[in-house]
């Protein structure tokens, strides 16, 4: 069986395109004839979007439920319902983000493999380690020139990994654990979260989990932000646009 | 055991009458969640079966449990349930002391083996072999293990017993240990709090003798009816919460109108407890009616939880006072300013290297 995850090996038709990361022969293929890569299909994209979406709503609301905004006397308590409304908004995007997640992950399984990199990390490949140390040497300045990658380049993959694989179903355990408090321990959520609450004893302790969490998440957007821009400017290839139209646009035809 | 009195016995002789006892019976029944179909069958247990033995030891702890204990709401519980106990053993209550309490002690564990219950007021401290609480000579861990061998059902009395409480706070010297760590072969019914309301003390009682077993205890082992729910599930409070109407500062005009607790550190939204609903001293009130936050005393390890006024817990981890907010804006800025050096070098770094390809190309 052809192992399409491999780089193209030495012995390849096309020695000169062989390609860094997670691109296969199908990709080398693609790139050779129309210079740009489908990489990200509509529903990563649209995930994307709306996780995005979704944590920036999730960030200002559960920024409000710790340190609530000053009162307001618009109208006698039982018509007014400003902190209600921003807790609804936090629970409401929490469930988009966690119904998201779970589509994500159903699409891992179905999508081409880059819908794969997200959740699998190839440890076990030498050449995987090799890049992670060339790219921290080139955001240290220390090599002239970056790699050509379809995907995403193995340290991006690592800190996706940790900070939307691994962030996220902490956050989304979490926040349905304490979600599921308001609904009472006889709902069906407690039943399926409680345990969260049990083994960190105490619910103050999970508010405060839950609340480092997100200033992790937070940290990781700033960074990925700026990457994405920076990589946008000074790599090899497209990065803002990918994730808009899919495909990932190389600028020079030099090998890997 | 027929020479054992029942409940209604030691009610009627303490001069109760049926009318009372029925209340009684009815009060119990609605404070524990039952129909009122239950009623009959509470009164019937009470006039049939003998009283349950109760052997109630306290280890490290300040009898705010007992206090609590007999100043139970219903006037009947408290005749009741504290004539049974210091008939039996109870050092702090019983009129018996020194030897004579000790050997009190050993005849109801030999006359009720496996038929008491055993309650138990405060924790056992492990460390130095347990030198920290002595009881009648011995350290209490022995009194503990001796007393749980031969008993049906161990009761937690208070937060010292079901999770350690203020002795067992960072960095506990004496290794106070919550009973369920110590004696793992029993069943333990958590009944938390500092101290547990007197009303859910006594319906456990109640509720064990009327039906021969424990009630339905939750994740943690506390009684399901009792602690299902959290202090801010049934705040009169609550509206204002929802409204986002908070007590901005002690006595400011928000706090004069009763408005929510929130911001002043109230741990109402994290604590399981009965006390905004079953209320305390005969009913007349609790801590948030009395215009101060829950500080979350039936919580596992709540002397820990930083200030009892702070909304956002101090995280002592980081070994200075800072809380997730603080921690996390640091952390934020650090890495801003990372990206921003960065951002900067590469542009650096991309002009020389223009810089440099234009005279190459020259």
């Amino acid at each position: 069986m052809r192992d399409d995850h491999a780089p193209a090996a030495a012995g390849d038709p096309h020695p000169g395109a062989a390609l860094a990361g997670d691109a296969t022969a199908a990709d080398v293929e693609s790139l050779r004839k129309h210079s740009s890569v489908y990489v990200y299909e509509a529903p990563v994209r649209l995930w994307h979007w709306v996780n995005a979406a979704a944590i920036l709503v999730l960030v200002a609301t559960g920024w409000f439920i710790g340190s609530p905004p000053p009162s307001m006397q618009i109208a006698e308590a039982t018509h007014q319902f400003v902190f209600g409304y921003i807790r609804f908004a936090h629970f409401a995007a929490g469930q988009v983000m966690a119904v998201g997640f779970l589509a994500r992950i159903y699409w891992a399984f179905v999508g081409n493999h880059h819908a794969r990199q997200l959740f699998v990390l190839p440890v076990w490949k030498a050449h995987w380690w090799r890049e992670i140390l060339f790219e921290l040497r080139w955001y240290l300045f220390l090599e002239k020139e970056p790699k050509k990658y379809v995907g995403h380049n193995p340290l991006a993959q690592v800190a996706m990994f940790l900070f939307i694989t691994v962030g996220l179903s902490f956050m989304i355990l979490t926040g349905f654990a304490l979600y599921a408090e308001g609904l009472g321990a006889d709902s069906w959520l407690y039943h399926a979260f409680g345990w969260v609450l049990t083994l960190f004893g105490n619910s103050q302790i999970v508010h405060s989990a839950h609340h480092l969490g997100m200033w992790a998440i937070v940290i990781f957007m700033m960074i990925h932000i700026y990457v994405a821009i920076r990589e946008d400017i000074m790599s090899r290839q497209s990065m803002v646009s990918t994730m808009i139209s899919g495909h990932r646009s190389f600028k020079d035809d030099r090998p890997g | 055991m027929s020479q054992i009195e029942t409940f209604y016995d030691v009610m009627r002789r303490q001069g109760i009458t049926r009318r009372s006892f029925m209340k009684y019976c009815s009060l119990t029944a609605a404070a524990l969640g039952l129909a009122p179909s239950y009623v009959p069958k509470i009164a019937h247990a009470m006039e049939t079966k003998p009283r349950t033995p109760v052997i109630w030891v306290h280890g490290l702890e300040c009898t705010c449990c007992s206090e609590s204990f007999i100043r139970s709401a219903h006037p009947l519980a408290k005749d009741v349930v504290l004539s049974m106990i210091s008939l039996d053993y109870d050092d702090t209550l019983m009129a018996a002391a020194g030897h004579q309490a000790e050997a009190a002690l050993e005849e109801t564990i030999e006359k009720y083996k496996g038929n008491y219950i055993l309650a138990v007021e405060g924790n056992p401290p492990l460390n130095e072999d347990g030198m920290f609480c002595i009881v009648g000579g011995k350290p209490f861990v022995e009194q503990l293990r001796h007393a749980a061998k031969d008993a049906k059902a161990i009761i937690s009395w208070g937060a010292c017993a079901s999770y350690g409480c203020v002795q067992a706070a960072k960095p506990n010297p004496t290794r106070a240990t919550p009973v369920h760590k110590v004696i793992t072969d029993k069943p333990i019914i958590k009944v938390p709090g500092c101290p547990p309301i007197a009303e859910v003390m006594t319906g456990v009682i109640t509720y064990m003798l009327t039906f021969d077993r424990l009630p339905e205890l939750d994740r943690q082992g506390r009684p399901a009816m009792f602690y299902g729910q959290r202090i801010h599930d049934k705040c009169y409070r609550r509206p204002h919460f929802d409204a986002g109407q908070f007590v901005e500062q002690w006595d400011d005009e928000n706090a004069r109108k009763g408005y929510c607790l929130y911001k002043m550190g109230c741990k109402g939204p994290t604590t399981y407890n009965a006390c905004s609903t079953v209320r305390w001293n005969e009913g007349v009130s609790f801590p948030i009616q009395s215009g101060h936050g829950c500080i979350g005393c039936s919580e596992d390890g709540f002397w820990d939880q930083g200030s009892f006024y702070d909304r956002v817990t101090d995280l002592t981890q980081f070994g200075v006072e800072a809380n997730a907010d603080r921690v996390g804006m640091a952390a934020a800025g650090v890495v801003g300013a990372g990206v921003a050096a960065h951002a900067a070098i590469s542009a650096l770094k991309a002009a020389q290297r223009k810089t440099q390809s234009k005279n190459e190309d020259a």
